[in-house]
């Protein structure tokens, strides 16, 4: 290993064991809910439905997991609002 | 009492059918009554591996849908006498095993043999979780790379729910066998180390079968490796894991092949 770094050539093996602890931590937690971040898009989209009219293709979700922390990231484009065109 | 073992590993091409065939024939070889039984309903090869294609009459199927009798539909090995094949259909899908089916074949041959191997389709749909429902153990196939050992992590967590014994409160007894190591990769930090996987799948190890030319030429002669090439280095390590299983306590050896390095690196490219 330190002879391998002395001539510049770094070990994989290591980034893979960190990777892989990383991801698994996260979905062994969400066994049973594999897709948890579509069903935390479902329910939010309805909670801001309830409340606003909203285009479910201008609605971007991002998910970052990291060791500690996790974000998740809604962005949610809400039209603004037009008057009413009165039906003739 | 009869023992059922399921051959998975969520993957494809990580060796479950090479391993299926490789055990079965090694606890054969003890004198074991074993039958291989090959749930890949549709992309059935099994029988290729152990070289009893062209003697494929009946499958799985047939016998769940009552179209032949199981004694008609298993296969008997022509090298080793207590060995057995139960073939999967080659034209049906996955749908044609019905879980009632599944379970009477299963409890059928329990009653003829010692051994029943499961040898599991890659994925983790209906005909994974049929060739893991009745288990008693299960030996997970897993390669030393970052995919396939997702993809194991995920197949323990089905094995720790989706089968009988996990239903019934009961705890699923796991081994990991590694297959495809390079000892000298792992060295130089190329490859996952034996620990980093067994850290993180933390599963007992059943064995560790190095990556070796002699796989691909038991495959390509229709020999199980361990009966084709018994002193190479894969079937050492396959006949150990055998050993494991059959509840003898044997140390764990990384098999190398004799052939030395020099050796290897002046003709290891050529063909076999």
């Amino acid at each position: 290993m330190s002879l391998l770094s002395f001539f510049g050539r770094k070990a994989s093996a290591g980034v893979a064991r960190d990777r892989l602890q990383i991801l698994l931590a996260h979905e062994r937690t969400s066994t049973g809910r594999s897709d948890l971040v579509a069903l935390l898009r479902e329910e939010i989209l309805a909670v801001i439905a309830k409340h606003v009219a909203i285009d479910r293709d201008k609605v971007q979700v991002k998910m970052d997991r990291g060791e500690s922390v996790s974000t998740l990231e809604v962005d949610i484009e809400i039209p603004t609002p037009t008057p009413v065109k009165m039906a003739v | 009492m009869a023992k059922v073992l399921v051959v998975t590993s969520g993957k494809g091409g990580v060796g479950k059918t090479t391993t299926t065939a490789a055990l079965g024939a090694a606890l054969a070889m003890s004198g074991r009554k074993v039958v291989v039984v090959d749930f890949d309903v549709g992309l059935r090869n099994l029988d290729l591996v152990m070289g009893a294609e062209r003697r494929v009459v009946f499958d799985i199927v047939n016998v769940i849908q009552g179209d032949a009798k199981l004694s008609q539909a298993v296969i008997r090995d022509k090298r080793i006498e207590t060995l057995h094949l139960l073939p999967a259909s080659q034209t049906r899908d996955k749908d044609a095993l019905s879980a009632e089916g599944v379970a009477r074949v299963v409890r059928d041959l329990r009653e003829k043999f010692d051994w029943i191997i499961c040898d599991s389709p890659a994925g983790i749909e209906r005909g994974a979780t049929l060739a893991m429902r009745h288990a008693d153990i299960a030996v997970v196939v897993t390669n030393p790379e970052v995919s396939s050992v997702r993809d194991s992590d995920r197949i323990i967590g089905l094995l720790d729910s989706k089968t009988e014994k996990a239903e019934r409160g009961e705890r699923m007894d796991k081994r990991l066998l590694l297959t495809r190591y390079d000892s000298g990769r792992a060295a130089r930090g190329e490859m996952l180390k034996t620990e980093d996987v067994l850290e993180i799948l933390s599963i007992p190890l059943l064995g560790i079968i190095p990556e070796s030319q002699d796989v691909l030429k038991s495959s390509n002669l229709g020999t199980p490796v361990t009966v084709g090439s018994p002193t190479s280095a894969p079937a050492r390590a396959y006949l150990d894991a055998a050993r494991r299983l059959i509840g003898e306590k044997v140390d764990l050896t990384l098999q190398e092949d004799r052939r030395g390095s020099l050796f290897g690196k002046l003709f290891g490219r050529r063909a076999a």
